[in-house]
């Protein structure tokens, strides 16, 4: 690839992303009011796609064959126990993530 | 400087500590990889300004090493992203009439700017757009840092980080528990897991996000009737 193939590659990969980005606010203009449909749509979406990102982050963990996604199971249970006792978002991501590292690198090999 | 700038910015900025240790993290594992990869750290630098999305940015360097193919990089570029158009639509009412810091908010519409944009709850008398103007800068500036060091340091780390990329997915569990717990019904969480479960396991992992993003829709659209009473207004 010559440099301004790269040069090219990476403006497509960015105009694709700022595309996504975009498109909902080019297609429902800020001056005119939101469908109705769409404006259920933003209220019912958002708590589907934090649940399909939780999936995303663990699409590579396999539960069939090695560690069975134990360590991602008891350290995901730490982090929502932790939540629900203190409510405080850095707490319980930091302490969940600990727990994680630690199940990984000297308990689950 | 003015004081609504400032205390916009003192209330964002613990917001964003979570990304702060996962995009250093992420950004450097990628700034590596790119560096391992035969690239100067000009490339993660100014890719990940440029592109701002961790999965793509992964992918787009083996797109480099491959034949010259705009068309290919595009669609793919484009499915990779597709998420971000849940964003969106979500965000339509919440991003009105924030003048210009409204296209910038735009342009950094990443994963994690949006789920702290949406669920943080911003203290009363904290301007709004500035708010959401500074957490998405900061990840912004944490993901280019990250990526940046990573090209630069390369290969020559080497304690034992196997599990940091797991802040990530503890910091949606967060983000998704108080979803949870400041909404009266569940219907919309529930469909958005079977959903994403169903079709990672027919598509798999590299192509299931498409499926997923059409299932969630298509349910939405035709429960209508009876989900919309379900969910909170925004």
């Amino acid at each position: 690839m010559t440099f301004y193939e790269e040069v090219v590659t990476v403006m497509l990969c960015g105009l694709a992303s700022v595309t996504t980005r975009a498109l909902p606010f080019i297609l429902f203009s800020s001056k005119k009011p939101t469908p109705p449909m769409v404006r259920y749509l933003g209220n019912a979406l958002p708590s589907a796609i934090f649940a399909m990102l939780i999936v995303y982050c663990l699409k590579n963990t396999s539960f069939l064959t090695g560690a069975h996604g134990i360590p991602e199971i008891i350290a995901i249970i730490f982090t929502v126990g932790l939540h629900l006792w203190l409510r405080q978002m850095l707490i319980s991501v930091m302490g969940g993530t600990s727990v994680y590292m630690l199940l990984v690198q000297f308990y689950l090999p | 400087m003015n004081n609504t700038r400032i205390n916009a910015f003192r209330a964002a900025l613990p917001n964003t500590i979570p990304i702060l240790a996962g995009f250093l993290f992420l950004g450097m594992a990628y700034g590596v990889y790119m560096n391992v990869s035969g690239f100067s750290f000009w490339y993660p630098m100014i890719m990940s300004a440029v592109i701002f999305g961790g999965s793509l940015e992964f992918v787009a360097v083996s797109m480099l090493l491959s034949p010259f193919a705009p068309a290919e990089v595009f669609l793919l570029a484009l499915m990779i992203q597709a998420r971000h158009l849940f964003y969106g639509i979500a965000m339509l009412d919440r991003f009105k009439g924030l003048g210009w810091k409204r296209w910038y908010l735009i342009y950094g519409l990443c994963d994690e700017s949006f789920s702290i944009n949406f669920t943080a709850r911003i203290p009363e008398g904290i301007d709004r757009g500035w708010f959401m103007f500074w957490v998405t800068l900061l990840n912004q500036l944490y993901w280019v840092g990250g990526a940046t060091l990573g090209g630069l340091l390369g290969s020559l780390l080497t304690f034992d980080t196997r599990g940091l990329d797991f802040v990530m997915t503890a910091m949606f569990v967060v983000i998704f528990l108080e979803q949870l717990l400041h909404e009266r019904k569940h219907y919309t969480a529930c469909i958005g897991m079977l959903s994403a479960v169903v079709c990672l396991n027919v598509f798999g992992a590299d192509s299931f996000m498409v499926p997923t993003m059409g299932m969630i829709l298509v349910i939405l659209v035709f429960g209508r009737r009876y989900l919309e009473k379900t969910v909170n207004p925004s």
